[in-house]
């Protein structure tokens, strides 16, 4: 009886499920959103098409000859190329990874796990969030000063050194500085995958008699992996665009008499050059050459697709990562 | 009142001797076995053993004195003491807030990892000061292991999980001498038949209740001396929770337990003593206080408590 009743009120009031009022603010915010994404994505899309199509003279006739070629004085030279560019980027990346991925770790590591909560961590924190924000340019004149002369601040610290090891304007040089802009990044991403290990995992670990070192290791490491290497990832191919800081440790667009292979490491210490370097170059010459910038279009596009392998290595090992962590 | 305490352990401690630095050593003592006098198997119903009193000679494994909590300038619980004996199952009981994770987490020291947490008042484990400067925290919890409220198995395989804890321990590696420690702790947590056949796989594939049972086998497979559980079954379905209830009782040979619940069904179903907290609220800084109310054997705290808050409590009296 009580039953049928509620059946039939259920029935009869199903009306009162449709819906009574239209959500304008939410229905504007989400055209609004639509309509931004849609703009950036289509200037985005342009920028590339004409780019490509600035630099299919290059890339569809010699696309080899320009990847291995040098730089040269006039546009038509069927040995001008990115290689040199490549070779200097390439090597900014690996030197940013290698130094500013273990650095980064371990300070995130040692601020999130073992730094004691007191005002000078957080004031650390804040520097550092801060120190994101700088401008490449200012790393761009640390460089110059730790890494390209012995200058007389930091000789009086003892990092003196520092200049005579990475051979002054070097591709280590300028690699060592971008690490260095990088950093900060890295550590945050790196703090925020730290921050991310459930509690429950590192109480599990300590709970079976983990030392801190060991819980770090196989907890911490693994689980915090996928973000902290997406995050040097990412900072990798931001360095890797960056022109302004390189210009300040002395990368150079002419008078470069070498060409080395990928990987030969003799070059590591010598004049470099790289691919923003180039493009800059190239752009500012197309007056008096305007084939220059078809060249400058077509080294556009090495870089972009340089930075795309990166950020897709990036996804896939984090992805790897992941599955693993289950 | 100081039955089965360790002096030889006291004095120890007295000469400042560290006993936890002595990899996988217990402090064992063949006295101690001795004074370990059960006349027979309390039965799982504390009904039916109405009238059966615990053996009160019985060795105490902790001894907490006049033991207090701070998080901060915040206490969150006051002057607790009771003891904890051997082979027994001790059930921590009351509202929530009212410090039963935090005393819990005492016992084996896990409040280290919480930076504002301070322990005042006396705590021993066989006659040694846990909170004495030379006892390392680490040794602590491989003799004092530990089950949380949410199951917490490592994404790792199921294997991993249970060699976990002998591995940092350095009590075996991988190889035969690893396999049996992971087959027996299965065996001990009940859980050995369901994944014998995938030992390799990922443990966050189990049941809820599994991967309790194979929290539990992970603790056991420390070897350790005693079991903290903090509301191990408050994830778990009413089955589930049965088999957790059943594999304490068969547990209870081996090891001494410690459970914190919520669920008083549960505390009287599987523990010989109970110990109920309560809060009392400061009126002046509004402030809620953990106090150990009444500590007694079960029986007597279901059937016959002596103060009325605990009565209330027990009888769904209490807000
Ligand atoms: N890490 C912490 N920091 C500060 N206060 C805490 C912390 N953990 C617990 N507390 C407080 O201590 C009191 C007791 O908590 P808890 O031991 O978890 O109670 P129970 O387990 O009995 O529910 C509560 O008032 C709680 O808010
Ligand atoms: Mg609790």
């Amino acid at each position: 009886m009580a039953l049928t009743t509620i059946g039939t009120a259920a029935r009869q009031g199903a009306t009162a499920f449709t819906r009574q009022r239209r959500d304008f603010a939410g229905g504007l915010f989400k055209a609004v959103i639509l309509l931004s994404l849609i703009v950036s994505l289509a200037v985005l899309a342009v920028l590339i098409v004409d780019t490509v199509a600035d630099g299919w003279a290059q890339l569809s006739t010699r696309a080899w000859d320009f990847l291995n070629g040098s730089l040269r004085s006039r546009s038509i030279d069927d040995k001008l190329g990115v290689k040199q560019g490549l070779y200097g980027s390439l090597w900014i990346g690996i030197i940013v990874a290698a130094s500013a991925f273990p650095v980064g770790v371990g300070a995130a590591v040692y601020l999130e796990e073992y730094a004691p909560k007191s005002r000078w961590s957080s004031i650390i924190e804040l520097v550092i969030r801060n120190l994101a924000g700088v401008p490449s340019v200012v790393y761009g004149l640390l460089g110059l000063f730790l890494f390209v002369e012995r200058s007389t601040i930091f000789g009086f610290l003892g990092l003196g050194w520092l200049a005579d090891a990475t051979g002054g304007r070097s591709v280590l040089s300028a690699g060592l500085t971008l690490a260095v802009l990088v950093l900060p990044i890295v550590i945050i991403t790196a703090q925020e995958a730290v921050r991310a290990v459930p509690t429950g995992l590192k109480e599990g670990a300590y709970g079976l008699g983990a030392t801190k070192s060991e819980m770090v290791r196989t907890q911490i490491l693994p689980y915090a992996a996928p973000g902290i290497l997406t995050g040097t990832l990412l900072a990798m191919s931001r360095a890797i665009g960056e022109a302004a800081p390189l210009i300040l440790v002395g990368a150079i667009s002419g008078g470069l008499t070498r060409n080395p292979d990928v990987w030969d490491t003799s070059g590591l210490r010598e004049k470099f050059t790289a691919l923003p370097i180039i493009i800059v170059e190239w752009v500012s010459e197309r007056g008096r050459d305007p084939g220059f910038a078809t060249a400058a279009a077509a080294a556009i596009v090495v870089l972009l697709v340089l930075v795309l392998l990166m950020n897709m290595t990036a996804i896939l090992l984090r992805n790897r990562f992941e599955k693993k962590r289950g | 009142m100081t039955t089965g305490h360790d002096t030889r352990l006291d004095s120890f401690n007295d000469t400042g001797l560290d006993p936890f630095n002595t990899k996988g050593g217990r402090p064992e003592d063949p006295d101690m076995t001795a004074t370990d006098q059960r006349a027979d198997e309390p039965v799982l119903d504390p009904a039916a053993r109405e009238g059966a009193e615990l053996p009160t000679e019985r060795t105490v494994i902790f001894d907490v004195e006049e033991l207090n909590v701070y998080y901060g300038d915040f206490r969150a619980v006051r002057d607790a003491s009771l003891k904890v004996h051997k082979n027994e199952i001790t059930a921590f009981i009351g509202p929530s807030g009212c410090g039963k994770t935090t005393l819990l987490r005492c016992f084996n020291r896990m409040n280290d990892l919480i930076e504002t947490a301070r322990v005042t008042g006396s705590l021993r484990y066989h006659g040694v000061d846990l909170y004495h400067p030379k006892v390392d925290s680490v040794e602590v919890r491989r003799q004092i292991g530990m089950v949380f409220q949410k199951p917490n198995p490592f994404p790792k395989s199921i294997w991993a999980n249970v060699a976990y804890g002998p591995r940092v321990a350095g009590l075996a590696k991988k190889g035969p001498a690893m396999d049996d420690i992971v087959e027996n702790s299965l065996r001990k947590a009940a859980l050995w038949d369901e994944v014998k056949d995938r030992l390799d796989e990922n443990a966050l594939g189990l049941s809820g209740g599994q991967q309790q049972r194979l929290c539990i086998a992970r603790a056991i497979a420390t070897d350790p001396d005693v079991l903290l559980m903090d509301e191990p079954c408050s994830a778990l379905d009413p089955i589930a929770t049965t088999r957790i209830e059943e594999l304490m009782h068969g547990l209870k040979d081996d090891y001494s337990i410690v459970i914190v619940t919520h669920n008083m069904q549960q505390a009287a179903r599987v523990s010989d003593r109970t110990a109920f907290f309560s809060v009392e609220v400061n009126p002046e800084s509004d402030t809620r206080t953990g106090i150990l109310v009444e500590y007694d054997s079960t029986q007597k705290m279901f059937s016959n408590p002596a103060d009325e808050r605990t009565e209330n409590y027990v009888t769904g009296r209490f807000g």
